[in-house]
């Protein structure tokens, strides 16, 4: 994932869509956008940062999990097994990117009872265990099923990226070097957060041009 | 400041209950550890052993209390190749068979298994703590021979104590209260010495308030209170003997406490650039 803190307006749509998308409970927001304020009056900076889990190339929250549910796949997606996770949140105060939630009861948009939508979304395993943004996994294996492309094809790119109405947000194949992702890191200047702790996380944030 | 705005803030995943199990654990284990060293065959050792593991269940049932699903618990077994939770939990396991052996069939080698798993169980629950590389204050490498002191002094100041209820106390209890002690106020005094640098606002005023009431309530207070002990008849020595031990467990249980509960500010978000504005 790339984001290009020059374009993001901080209009959290990222954040709805990735909510819509994934039927997050309320306080759970797997993709969010920090609005920061830099320096002080009159020389302040406001700098709006999409965070989320950086599905970092060596997760601590995979090496800490007791009961392996933390996993991650071939292509770097570090997932989230429902079905083993005992809900210890070790990996939440192990990920450096307070990416992980837990939600120990169901909670809704208006309370104790879900609207409709809400309803067919709802996913009781997901309580009393840890969750995390997992860059939409199931649709970009979709779309790869049918030969598409993530990060080019809307349906097979995860629903953060899609939404961005600023195109801050990008999805792809950092190993092809032709592709989107490769090309902005190539012609930009980037960095990742909290790169001193070695998790090589895989979220690079473009700040200037080569 | 929005909660969860981009400097740190207090992670709330572990509240009092994972602190519940590095305090019993801790005291539980190195109660173990510390009859395996000084305690002699007979009763105070005989009445250690059971306590000690009652503590280390006390504390494991704590974080049990914790975790989201509690029917899956067994599932923390499952990862020994990389978690330190699940090393705690087979080293859990091997103290209780351990200790439960050595109940019945007491001998030099049982002595030093019993020690063995006693030091790996708290040393398992010190990595559990460096390994969260989310919490500056914990990830510190410097944490972890503080963790193992403290579990030491505590288990040598329960030790003291049943020693003298069964008149059992002698120059090697008391010795390994003292250096227990001593290891845990050098240990202390080092890791905060590494970590409060890496440290700002809360985490760090909360860990720095520790200090007094280690030092000199949990060290100074603690031994002198011991040393009376040592050097008095047995029926002034006992309250004195129980005063050391509760200012040695109490200081002790107070640092953990707050390395869990209140000094655990995560690390907030960090810009190392800022974007440049008009470039494309």
């Amino acid at each position: 994932m790339v984001a290009d803190l020059r374009r993001c307006v901080g209009c959290q749509t990222c954040t709805a869509a990735c909510k819509h998308t994934n039927a997050t409970p309320p306080e759970v927001q797997w993709r969010r956008v920090l609005d920061m304020e830099v320096g002080t009056y009159p020389d302040v900076k406001r700098v709006f940062v999409p965070v989320g889990c950086m599905h970092c190339a060596d997760p601590p929250c995979m090496h800490v999990c007791p009961s392996t549910a933390t996993k991650q796949r071939a292509d770097g997606i570090v997932t989230i097994d429902y079905d083993l996770c005992i809900g210890c949140a070790y990996c939440a105060v192990a990920c450096p990117y307070q990416a992980r939630y837990k939600t120990d009861k169901a909670e809704f948009a208006y309370g104790s009872e879900p609207m409709e939508s809400e309803a067919k979304q709802f996913d009781p395993k997901r309580l009393g265990v840890a969750t995390k943004c997992t860059f939409c996994s199931d649709r970009v294996d979709a779309g790869l099923e049918k030969g598409l492309k993530p990060g080019v094809d809307p349906d097979a790119t995860p629903a953060c990226v899609n939404s961005c109405i600023a195109q801050a947000l990008h999805f792809g194949d950092i190993e092809d070097k032709a592709s989107n992702v490769s090309q902005l890191l190539a012609e930009n200047q980037s960095f990742r957060m909290h790169e001193e702790l070695g998790t090589e996380p895989g979220f690079y944030y473009l700040w200037d041009k080569k | 400041m929005s909660d969860f705005g981009p400097k740190p803030w207090i992670q709330r995943h572990w509240d009092w209950r994972a602190a519940a199990n590095f305090v019993f654990g801790g005291a539980g284990s190195g109660l173990i550890l510390a009859a395996a060293l000084v305690l002699p065959l007979g009763p105070a050792r005989a009445v250690s052993l059971p306590l000690g593991l009652a503590l280390v269940a006390l504390g494991l049932t704590c974080v049990w209390l914790e975790i989201g699903r509690p029917l899956r618990a067994l599932h923390v077994l499952i990862n020994a190749r990389t978690s330190w939770m699940t090393r705690e939990a087979y080293a859990g396991i091997a103290l209780f068979g351990v200790t439960v052996a050595a109940f019945f069939r007491p001998g030099d080698w049982m002595e030093v298994l019993l020690g063995a798993f006693a030091l790996l169980f708290a040393w398992c629950q010190a990595m559990i703590l460096k390994a969260s590389k989310g919490i500056p204050a914990w990830r510190e490498p410097k944490l972890v021979p503080f963790i193992l002191a403290t579990a030491l002094s505590e288990g040598a100041a329960l030790a003291v104590v049943l020693a003298l209820a069964y008149n059992m106390a002698g120059p090697l209890t008391y010795g390994l209260l003292a250096l227990a002690l001593l290891a845990r106020a050098v240990t202390w005094i080092f890791y905060i010495a590494g970590v409060t640098p890496k440290l700002s606002g809360a985490p760090q005023v909360a860990l720095t308030a520790v200090t007094p009431a280690l030092l000199w309530i949990g060290t100074f207070g603690a031994l002198v209170l011991a040393v009376l002990a040592a050097a008095l008849p047995r029926h002034f020595a006992m309250p004195l003997a129980l005063a050391s031990a509760a200012f040695a467990i109490l200081s002790g249980w107070h640092a953990k406490r707050t390395l869990v509960t209140r000094a655990s500010l995560n690390q907030g978000f960090a810009l190392p650039k800022l974007p440049t504005r008009g470039a494309r």
